[in-house]
């Protein structure tokens, strides 16, 4: 029983900022994921979720405490073997391709990085894992809706065959229409792959609809971890995460008076 | 109901483009009173261009006609320039989806609010600041005096929009259009918003349309929805009936939207019938 999680996060802390202006975004977060498990991170602006995402993806190097993937620790920078088996989907679709790089480009360039042979074979593979077929390999992004741009983003992700998957509010750009296919689409490729995810939204309906657990965070810290059938029956044990599902329930006048600031 | 707030009759918004005219709207018609519309459709469905055009916000070489566009039965499109500047700010108001770009940000947040007060009334100076100060409270500012003399990029997005709202409602306009002025916020925050329109709404009089892609947030908030797709309006209910809504297009938005009270894992996914986009004699009968 004592398989190391593919993410181990001890005491993670991030502060941005120096002296009076210091600001501490992520306090004490500690929290693991199975391998194969899929784990949401939800809460609020400015909660710390995407900050606790960038520091395991390693895209911010000012952390302290204790990051580990795969049961190897990480220091503030990476090796070239981590990315192989860490790759992250951002939340906007059309800042992150590069507008003047065709799709096989944007493909072919990890494929490159990482000295992987059969980049051919490998891009259609990876085209076709998304749903879009070899006629959008030459294609630039402004030529593709904002739902296919993020399947080309997911495409890039996969195309190293990475075990772990950081997804950051994958579907809040994308109308309700293509946030489902891009939703069933990542369901697809877990079940597949075998991968593991942590997906942060704000949105509690798409994370149980991927997840199996989930924390909920607020001001940096991690107010409480819970199954996501806990979370369908309305079993929240903190105050916050309660008033959180109240404000998804949709508009009702009374709800709007209960509503208190947490510190 | 005495006499209508707004009357809309066949709408449409076209651009010129290389390709050919591609339009925007293509004949939306409906009539408002003192109620909360809602109008529902994902992007490019036409929504917003419809809530800009009644103001004729449509930036050229956009082309607005319609065959009747009247704000308290005063005809919309042969009113004059200054007569227009005149029913922006004080007879429509219009609130946008991102604090960050509307608000002025070298002009502290409470000259902004008291100008748009002596714009349309020509009161004082001290009396329109006092008004602000009001107006600032009535959005629940909590410290109205200190933000008063805050620049927009000193506060955050949900008291920027709250600002927006206060200097959109000073000059007490009978019809508000708010495009998405939620959707950049924290749920909690949004629900509080909304709570502020809906009381100002109930208290005012005030007609509103509240253009949203989040049909759950509709049909809780509004009395009425007009779900549009391609430029056209689909389907016309009561909010509360959304749910039971017959058109495939809004069937199909609703099944896609993963939802707590139900553990199905994969979603439905809309597919898109050609017929939704012409005049086809079933949609006309549904609405």
């Amino acid at each position: 029983m004592n398989v190391p999680p593919m993410i181990g996060i001890d005491s993670l802390q991030v502060a941005f900022g120096h002296g009076a202006q210091r600001m501490v975004a992520v306090d004490g977060v500690s929290l693991r994921v199975a391998d194969g498990e899929c784990y949401g991170l939800v809460g609020e602006s400015g909660s710390g979720k995407s900050t606790v995402l960038r520091a395991v993806s390693g895209l911010n190097p000012d952390w302290s405490g204790r990051v580990s993937i795969g049961g190897v620790e990480q220091a503030a920078t990476r090796s070239k073997g981590f990315f192989k088996t860490c790759q992250m989907v951002f939340q906007d679709p059309y800042g992150s391709l590069h507008p003047r790089h065709s799709v096989d480009r944007i493909l072919a360039e990890p494929v490159a990085i990482h000295g992987l042979d059969d980049a051919d074979g490998r891009i259609n593979r990876a085209l076709r894992e998304v749903g879009l077929g070899p006629s959008f390999r030459f294609r630039y992004p402004h030529q593709l809706s904002g739902g296919q741009r993020q399947r080309v983003a997911i495409a890039r992700a996969l195309i190293l065959e990475p075990r772990v998957l950081l997804l950051d509010e994958p579907t809040s750009a994308l109308d309700v229409s293509v946030q489902a296919e891009i939703l069933n689409l990542l369901r697809r490729l877990r079940a597949t792959y075998g991968l593991t995810m942590v997906l942060v939204s704000h949105n509690l309906a798409v994370v149980a609809n991927l997840c199996d657990r989930l924390a909920v965070m607020n001001r940096g810290r991690l107010v409480e971890e819970l199954t996501v059938e806990a979370l369908r029956r309305g079993d929240a044990r903190q105050p916050y995460t309660q008033q959180l599902l109240r404000a998804s329930q949709g508009y009702d006048r009374a709800t709007a008076d209960s509503f208190r600031d947490f510190a | 109901m005495s006499e209508p707030l707004l009357e809309v009759s066949n709408l449409r918004v076209s651009f010129p483009t290389r390709q050919g005219v591609t339009e925007a709207v293509r004949g939306v018609s409906f009539t408002l009173g003192r109620e909360k519309l809602g109008i529902v459709g994902e992007s490019g469905s036409g929504k917003s261009m419809t809530g800009r055009s009644i103001l004729g916000l449509v930036p050229p070489p956009g082309r607005v006609t319609a065959d009747r566009l009247a704000f308290r039965g005063e005809d919309l499109r042969t009113a004059s320039d200054k007569r227009l500047r005149a029913i922006r700010g004080s007879g429509i108001a219009m609130v946008m989806q991102d604090p960050k770009f509307s608000l002025n940000p070298v002009m502290t947040v409470g000259r902004q609010i008291a100008e748009a007060y002596r714009v349309h009334t020509r009161a004082s100076a001290r009396e329109a600041k006092r008004r602000a100060l009001e107006m600032l409270a009535a959005v629940r500012i909590r410290d109205p005096e200190r933000v008063y003399d805050r620049y927009p990029h000193e506060v955050s997005g949900g008291m920027g929009q709250r600002i927006m709202i206060a200097m959109m409602l000073i000059p007490d306009p009978a019809l508000l259009i708010a495009d998405e002025p939620t959707s950049a916020l924290d749920v909690t925050v949004q629900m509080q918003i909304l709570a502020i329109l809906d009381d100002l709404c109930g208290q005012r009089g005030m007609g509103m349309i509240f253009v949203s892609h989040d049909l759950n947030l509709v049909a809780s908030f509004c009395d009425r929805v007009l779900i549009m797709y391609a430029g056209r309006v689909v389907e016309s209910c009561r909010a509360a009936d959304l749910h039971n809504a017959r058109h495939p297009y809004t069937r199909g938005l609703l099944d896609s939207l993963p939802r707590l009270d139900d553990d199905r894992r994969d979603l439905p996914v809309l597919t898109r019938d050609p017929a939704w986009l012409t005049d086809d004699p079933a949609a006309e009968a549904l609405r």
